[in-house]
């Protein structure tokens, strides 16, 4: 279980007057009241994608502009009280949990399209666009925003650049951090800073990066200047089976080494193909013990020479069965299982933990072995996808939240497997962030003084830990977040 | 009597010769193998630390995209190792021996330290988008890591970023980590002779905004590659061999009235493209300053007509602005005067000493976030022990 530091006595008890306070700097505008303090209508925001974790805060606020964030981090900052930034609350890793005495800022109303321009291929918009939304905005013009996680349909970019979202495009079009031109924050301070801008290269410290996947630990981002791309003359996908998944690791080494770069190569293992099937019947070969699906790019024409050479490569390991779609809606129907894996797999198990570690791909036959026998030892079912090209391994754990020995056992699990990606080279988080679920494994990765270094860090931005605290940085030596008890 | 270059074998001698540096409050001047010694402002230090003692590729796992080496490691050591495979590096980092002289070699640490991309930044990024993990020591001698050896991580706070393109006045990084790709396995290029710098961006921005997958975009206003005349805009594509050929053809259609087009075959094209990377279309004499300006694609021109210069180089589809010309202040301010209006940043990145003793080289930042760079840099470096005055005066 994952402990958050006490509660500062005196903001629970000034909880009347620092409701009011915020009224005054957010008051009721065209969308609302700009503040929640109601016990009931506070529970949406007791907690996020990390759902087995609640707790409700102090108050939400709801933002309509950068100088109104800024106004309420002023406030908050002046009496020392905590402050949790939120978009969607789709975060995987507890990135959003409240704390009893912090107020939320809740980015979704800043969610205006401010400037798209195509000449120069960017976007600028406010921290509460969704993913989609973007790609959505530029679609009819061939323009694309290229992050694309799962959740892309809720989740917001302000959100996918504090935890420097993926997606499984990531092979070719990179990350988050990849895609980003510059930033608008507020620091805990309430200083408005624009950090890069509408050009490639900043001159000076690469502020952008280190705000990148920074889990709001460093500021808080209300605008965010993206980059977008015109999307390729078109794309499709093949299916390839095999007969064990150290087999499958060879096709992906030599796709690689063919010097093919695919838009996506996904790996699903046996237990995720047959929970993909039963719920998308999307015609995955039920015997194989492993499944690619690679996605290419380019003109019809360049898409048959890349999937010929592809199907060539994969025909060289034995494959049980290798499909090349013909049209779009073949593809989409490969696709399909894929994109529907995490709600496959809730539909066989009343709960499932989303693991995000990546390793080095050589170690993929390893690492699932390991899985198989950890999951023999725990009595518990897991089903593994994994970004191939990149070494971003999801095992979704299977457990009952009714019964809390399952959810501790499901917990020591993924921790398990966590500690095993560290061990074969690889890391605890890819993609979601460390949050509060990956916080206390933090001292697998790195050692006490790169941590003291990190929170130093931080420390520099937020001298008080009122920013996001308890997330991240395990709470031990932390002289910051004592408990007060 | 201390030697005035300290030339550590290892990471633990590096470590130990800044921590007594730390001790007795003595600056370093930090290099690799001090190929770009005259970029930005000179250091106040008696003595040079280098990490060239540093050298060799210490792990290369061509089917994991991931190569680490030793920061001290030349780059043509490693861009022959990784050719080997049929890879390459995806930033496409310059040698710039025709900006800084040449007889020494650029290392892989100061590549990364100062973040230099060539032409492929515009499709692949910049070599900071490139650095999965490093290992690093502060100003106190103390080694740390961040990032690791995967192609995805977002474990912790992303000191990697923070350090490139620090200058190493951060921290000296001992050994980097970074993706590579396949190198592609053909190339070629259009060249479009159009009426003004203008006209070429808007040649550049349309390829770019074409689907076509263009991985270098340049306009060099006196031509002088292939024996084309100028203004030229240059758009490269890198794919295979059939799909260079259908992706030329598909452009030169699409930007046929941006001006009279030319098709650069591979040979032709990797020389134009070798000395775009070199920035040798500047045509910049010794005597002269350098800039390279940072802005908005559409805006390059007005920079280079702001400038008052006549020598210029604009890549990354016109928004990175090469300048040169006269080591003035008052040509310095022109220049920062131009890139300002045009919302961008600049660099002083090559001037005789004076010049760059005398001006800011970058942007000053606003108050608030200069304050935080103050605080970030006693984190790392409390006595100010590493390059001090590298980047700005007094810091």
């Amino acid at each position: 279980m994952i402990s958050l530091p006490d509660p500062k006595p005196a903001v629970l008890a000034r909880r009347a007057e620092i409701v009011a306070a915020l009224r005054a700097l957010v008051p009721t505008g065209p969308l609302g009241e700009g503040v929640i303090s109601e016990e009931l209508r506070l529970k949406p925001y007791e907690t996020d994608g990390l759902s087995a974790y609640r707790q409700p805060p102090l108050a939400v606020v709801l933002p309509e502009t950068t100088e109104q964030v800024a106004a309420v981090l002023r406030y908050c900052h002046a009496n020392g009280i905590r402050v949790i930034p939120r978009g969607a609350g789709t975060s995987l890793s507890g990135g959003a949990l409240p704390l009893a005495d912090a107020v939320v800022i809740g980015l979704m109303r800043m969610n205006r399209i401010l400037e798209v321009d195509y000449e120069d291929r960017l976007a600028v918009v406010e921290a509460g666009v969704t993913n989609l939304g973007i790609t959505n905005h530029v679609a009819a013009d061939g323009f694309f925003y290229a992050p694309d996680p799962s959740s892309q349909l809720a989740c917001m970019i302000g959100g996918n650049v504090n935890m420097n979202s993926g997606g499984a495009h990531c092979l070719k079009y990179g990350v988050t951090a990849n895609n980003l031109l510059g930033l608008k924050l507020v620091t805990i301070e309430g200083e408005i800073i624009e950090v890069g801008g509408r050009h490639l290269d900043a001159a000076g410290y690469d502020w952008l990066g280190l705000l990148t996947g920074s889990e709001g630990q460093l500021a808080i981002v209300t605008e965010v200047t993206v980059r977008i791309l015109r999307a390729a003359e078109g794309q499709r996908a093949m299916l390839a089976a095999f007969k064990g998944t150290e087999i499958a690791g060879a096709a992906v080494d030599a796709i690689i080494a063919s010097g093919i770069i695919p838009v996506a190569l996904e790996f699903m293992d046996k237990p995720c193909i047959h929970a993909c099937e039963a719920f998308a019947h999307a015609g995955y070969p039920l015997e194989a013990e492993a499944m690619l699906i690679i996605e290419v790019e380019g003109s019809t024409e360049e898409q048959d020479m890349l999937l010929g050479k592809l199907k060539e490569i994969c025909g060289r390991f034995d494959p049980i069965s290798l499909k090349v779609a013909q049209t779009a809606e073949e593809s989409m129907a490969i696709w399909k299982g894929r994109k529907g894996a995490f709600g496959a797999v809730g539909r066989i198990s009343p709960d499932y933990l989303c693991m995000d570690g990546t390793i080095p791909t050589g170690e993929l036959p390893h690492v699932l072995k390991r899985i198989g026998e950890m999951s023999a030892e725990y009595g518990l079912q897991v089903a593994n996808v994994f970004h191939a090209g990149d070494g971003n391994l999801h095992p979704l754990i299977m457990f009952d939240a009714n019964d809390p020995e399952s959810f501790h056992k499901a917990e020591a699990f993924g921790a398990d497997i966590l500690k095993l990606c560290v061990e074969v080279g690889g890391c605890l988080t890819g993609e979601h962030g460390v949050g509060v679920e990956k916080r206390d494994l933090m001292g697998v990765q790195f050692s006490p003084s790169e941590l003291a270094l990190q929170r130093a860090i931080k420390g520099a931005f937020d001298p008080d830990w009122l920013l996001n605290p308890a997330k991240v940085f395990p709470l031990e030596d932390n002289p910051a977040l004592q408990r007060a008890a | 009597m201390s030697e005035a270059l300290l030339a550590p074998p290892d990471e633990a001698a590096l470590a130990a010769a800044i921590a007594a540096a730390h001790a007795a409050g003595e600056p370093l001047a930090i290099e690799g193998n001090g190929s770009k010694r005259e970029l930005l402002r000179p250091v106040q230090a008696a003595r040079s630390l280098t990490t060239r003692g540093l050298s060799g590729i210490t792990l290369y796992r061509p089917q994991e995209l991931i190569v680490s080496a030793l920061a001290g490691t030349p780059l043509p050591e490693i861009e022959a190792a990784l050719a080997e495979k049929g890879q390459h590096l995806i930033a496409e980092p310059p040698m710039l021996a025709g900006l800084f002289g040449a007889g020494r070699e650029p290392t892989i640490g100061g590549l990364v330290a100062t973040n230099l991309s060539g032409p492929r930044r515009i499709m692949g990024g910049a070599m900071r988008d490139h650095v999965m993990g490093i290992r690093a020591v502060t100003g106190t001698g103390e080694v740390f890591r961040s990032g690791g050896r995967v192609l995805k991580n977002v474990t912790g706070l992303d000191l990697c970023k923070l350090l490139t393109g620090a200058h190493g006045t951060l921290g000296v990084i001992t050994e980097v980590t970074l993706k590579v790709l396949p190198a592609p396995a053909s190339s070629g290029s259009l060249a479009l002779r159009v009426a003004d710098l203008a006209t070429g961006v808007r040649a550049l921005s349309a390829g770019l905004g074409s689907p076509y997958g263009v991985s270098g975009a340049a306009l060099l206003p006196s031509g002088g590659v292939a024996g084309l005349a100028g203004p030229l805009a240059l758009l490269r594509i890198e794919e295979f061999a059939e799909s260079v050929a259908y992706r030329l053809g598909r452009l030169r259609e699409a930007l046929a009235g941006f001006g009279e087009a030319a098709l650069l075959g591979e040979d032709a094209s990797l020389a134009a493209w070798q000395a775009v990377r070199e920035a040798e279309p500047l045509g910049a004499a010794p005597e002269e300053a350098v800039w390279r300006v940072s802005v908005k694609p559409s805006t390059g021109p007005g920079v280079v007509a702001a400038s008052g210069l006549d020598k210029a180089l604009l890549d990354w589809g016109g928004g990175l602005v090469w300048l040169a010309g006269p080591a003035r202040p008052e040509q310095h301010a022109r220049v920062v005067a131009a890139t300002e209006a045009a919302g961008g940043t600049f660099t002083l990145f090559r001037a005789p000493e004076p010049l760059r003793a005398a001006v800011a080289v970058l942007p000053e930042e606003p108050p608030a976030l200069a304050a935080i760079g103050r605080r970030v840099k006693a984190v790392l470096d409390p006595k100010g022990i590493l390059n001090p005055g590298r980047m700005r005066a007094g810091f």
